[in-house]
C-alpha cells in the first residue's frame, strides 16, 4: 500500500504549527543530551543547595537569611545563562546544515528562530520551576501577594525571552558551537558573579560595587526579591536608584535588550543564512 | 506548463570578487536525470543553492517545476527535495522522528507524515534501525536517511549535491540502485558530481561545469565523441622506449599523443578502428619493442573532462597527466 501525499497545492502550514515542531525538535535535544539534560535539571538543584549549605553559614545577609536571599540571585543566573542555550543550539544547526535543510522546506518564515526560542524558553524555566521546588524545601518561602508572586514569575519569563535574542545575535555572529561556549564563560560568568546573585553588593570593592549596583543581573535578583518579600541585598536611602527601584530598573533593561538585539539579532541570523 | 522541470538562463553569482557563477543555463526535461559535473569550486553547489532557493543570484532567471524560485520560493519548497553535501539528518532524532518531522514541516499531518516515514523506512531497508538515534547510524544509513527525507513529500524535482561523497563502494552502489528506482516513478532529478562515473551510470544528460561556467553538455556519448573516438594505447615495458612508442602512435592514429611517464601509457585518439591496433602491433614488432599491454579503448568521460578542462587541471596540479 502506498501512502498517499495530498499535493503541493493543498498544503497548508502556519507559523504556529512549523514554529512547535521546531520547539519540539529542541526539547528532544535537550532531553536526549546528557549534558544539556543535566544543565536543566541537576545543575540547578545543585546550585540552591551547594550555596544554601555550603555559602549559607559563611555569608551574612542584613535582614534575613541566606538561603531566601539566595534565590533571586540564582533565579536571576538561570535566566541570563538561557542565552547560553540558544546560541549554541543555534551555531550547531548552522555548522551542521540543519538551517540548510530548514530553510529547503515550505515552512512559514521565522518559525525556525521561533522554534529555538520557545525551545531556549523551555530550557530557561524548567530549572526555574526545578529551583523553586528546592528553594521551598531548603527554607525559601514568598512572603507577598500571589499577585507580587506571580509577578516574579512573570519578570522571569520576559527577561528569558528577552536574553533568548542575545543567545540568537551571539549564536549567528559566533562561527561555531565551541565560539559560543569560549564566549559565554569569558562574558557571562563575570556579568552574573559581579552582582548582587550571591553575595550582598556591599562586601565587594567600590568600582565592582558601582558595576554590580547597575548590573542588569543584581536588578533582576533585587525585582523578584522585592516581589517575592525576601531579603535584599542593600536596604537604605544611600542606595542608587538601580537599587532602589529594581523592578522598574529590570523592566527596562528587558525591553532595552530586547529592542536593541531582536533587530540586530535577526539581521545577523538571516545574513548568516543567506549565502 | 513548461515541459522542464528545471530551467535556468544565465545564472549569476558573486561572493565578494570571486564570481561562482558567470552565466550558466541549463534545462532539464521532466523525469530526466541530469548531471552537474565538474571539479571542486566550479560552481555545482552554488547552482543548487540558488535553484533550492537557499541564495538568490546576482543575475539570470531560473524556475522549477515551473515557478520562478526568485518571487515563488515557498511554492518552489513545497515541490522539491534537497539533499545537501554533508548528510543533514539531525543526530538527536531517531531515524522515524527525523522523517515525521521533515513531513509536519512539509505540512502532511502528523498522520501522513507517519505513515509516510515509516514507508521509506521500509522502501530504505531501515525498518529495523527506524527506532534508533540517527547519531548511531553508520555513514551509508545516514545518507539512505538524508535521502529519504528528501522524498517525504514526493517532490516533483530531487537536488542531489554529491550524493555519494565520503561512501564507501558499496554503499555508492546501494545508493545507485535506490536512485534507479526514483528514475523509474518519474522523479526529476539534478545531481552534482565530481565522479565521471557516477554522471556516466545515473543521468540521461550531463553539464560539465567549470569556474562558473558551461564547458560542454550532451548525453555521455556525444561528450566522448568530443575527445575524437576511441583511445589507440599501448604501455612499452621499457620506459626508454616511451618517446618511440609515441611516435608511432601519433604517426598511426594521426593525432599527438599523451604520454603518462608514471604508468607508461601512450595514447592518442584514432577513429581508425581495430586496423589502428594491428597496424600498431605490426610497427612495434618491426622495431623489436616490446608492450605489456595495446589495445582500443572507448573513451571515459575522464578523458573528456580532461580534453575539456585540462588546461586547469595541468595548472593546477601538474604533477597528473593524462591516462
Amino acid at each position: 500500500m502506498t501512502v498517499h501525499v495530498p499535493s503541493a497545492d493543498t498544503r497548508r502550514g502556519s507559523l504556529l504549527g512549523d514554529t512547535w515542531v521546531v520547539a519540539r525538535r529542541g526539547i528532544q535535544h535537550i532531553r536526549r543530551q546528557p549534558e544539556a539534560l543535566s544543565d536543566v535539571t541537576l545543575q540547578p538543584v545543585m546550585f540552591v543547595l551547594l550555596f544554601a549549605y555550603v555559602f549559607g553559614g559563611a555569608i551574612d545577609v542584613a535582614g534575613g537569611n541566606y538561603r531566601e536571599f539566595l534565590m533571586g540571585g540564582i533565579f536571576a543566573q538561570t535566566i541570563v545563562f538561557g542565552a547560553f542555550g540558544v546560541a549554541i543550539s543555534l551555531a550547531y544547526d548552522r555548522t551542521n546544515g540543519a538551517i540548510d535543510r530548514f530553510r529547503s522546506l515550505p515552512m512559514a518564515k521565522g518559525s525556525v528562530l521561533a522554534g529555538h526560542a520557545v525551545a531556549s524558553l523551555m530550557r530557561s524555566l524548567l530549572p526555574v520551576v526545578l529551583m523553586s521546588i528546592c528553594g521551598l524545601i531548603v527554607g525559601w518561602r514568598i512572603h507577598t501577594s500571589v499577585a507580587d508572586a506571580v509577578g516574579g514569575y512573570a519578570l522571569m519569563i520576559g527577561f528569558s525571552f528577552a536574553m533568548i535574542w542575545v543567545g540568537v545575535l551571539m549564536g549567528a555572529m559566533l562561527p561555531s558551537p565551541e565560539a559560543v561556549q569560549g564566549v559565554a564563560f569569558t562574558a557571562l560568568f563575570p556579568i552574573t558573579f559581579v552582582a548582587s546573585t550571591f553575595v550582598p553588593v556591599e562586601s565587594l570593592p567600590s568600582v565592582l560595587r558601582t558595576i554590580a549596583e547597575w548590573n542588569p543581573v543584581t536588578a533582576v535578583a533585587e525585582a523578584l526579591r522585592t516581589l517575592f518579600g525576601n531579603p535584599s541585598a542593600i536596604q537604605g536611602p544611600d542606595a542608587p536608584w538601580s537599587i532602589q527601584h529594581p523592578v522598574i530598573y529590570s523592566l527596562a533593561w528587558m525591553v532595552g535588550i530586547i529592542a536593541v538585539c531582536a533587530p540586530l539579532a535577526v539581521r545577523a541570523y538571516n545574513r548568516t543564512i543567506a549565502d | 506548463m513548461s515541459t522542464h522541470a528545471i530551467e535556468a538562463v544565465g545564472l549569476i553569482k558573486r561572493y565578494g570578487d570571486k564570481e561562482a557563477l558567470a552565466g550558466v543555463s541549463f534545462e532539464v526535461p521532466r523525469g530526466a536525470v541530469c548531471g552537474l559535473l565538474g571539479p571542486n569550486g566550479a560552481g555545482k553547489t552554488t547552482a543548487v543553492r540558488i535553484l533550492t532557493t537557499l541564495t538568490g543570484a546576482d543575475g539570470g532567471t531560473a524556475t522549477v517545476a515551473g515557478l520562478d524560485v526568485a518571487t515563488r520560493g515557498g511554492d518552489v519548497r513545497a515541490r522539491i527535495g534537497l539533499a545537501a553535501q554533508d548528510a543533514t539528518v539531525d543526530a538527536l532524532l531517531t531515524g522515524r522522528e527525523n522523517l515525521i518531522m521533515i513531513g509536519e514541516l512539509h505540512h502532511l499531518g502528523r498522520r501522513v507524515a507517519a505513515a509516510r516515514a515509516d514507508e521509506l523506512l521500509e522502501q530504505f531497508d531501515l525498518s529495523d534501525a527506524g527506532g534508533r538515534l540517527a547519531k548511531t547510524y553508520s555513514g551509508g544509513m545516514r545518507r539512505r536517511l538524508d535521502l529519504a527525507a528528501t522524498l517525504v513529500a514526493r517532490p516533483e524535482v530531487l537536488f542531489l549535491d554529491e550524493p555519494t561523497t565520503g561512501l564507501d563502494p558499496r554503499a555508492r552502489n546501494e545508493l545507485w540502485d535506490v536512485l534507479d528506482t526514483l528514475v523509474a516513478d518519474g522523479t526529476t532529478i539534478l545531481l552534482t558530481t565530481q565522479y565521471l562515473e557516477e554522471a556516466d551510470r545515473l543521468a540521461d544528460d550531463i553539464v560539465v561545469v567549470d569556474h562558473g561556467r558551461v564547458i560542454a553538455r550532451g548525453d555521455a556519448r556525444a561528450l566522448k565523441r568530443q575527445v575524437g573516438g576511441s583511445q589507440l594505447f599501448a604501455t612499452p615495458t621499457d620506459p626508454g622506449d616511451l618517446e618511440r612508442v609515441a611516435a608511432m602512435i601519433g604517426d598511426i592514429a594521426g593525432a599527438p599523443p599523451g604520454i603518462d611517464v608514471p604508468s607508461r601509457l601512450v595514447q592518442a585518439p584514432t577513429d581508425g578502428g581495430p586496423l589502428a591496433v594491428s597496424r600498431l602491433a605490426d610497427a612495434l614488432g618491426d622495431a623489436g619493442i616490446a608492450v605489456d599491454d595495446i589495445g582500443l579503448r572507448q573513451p571515459t568521460l575522464d578523458d573528456v573532462f580532461l580534453t575539456l578542462t585540462g588546461e586547469h587541471i595541468a595548472e593546477e596540479q601538474p604533477q597528473e597527466v593524462a591516462r
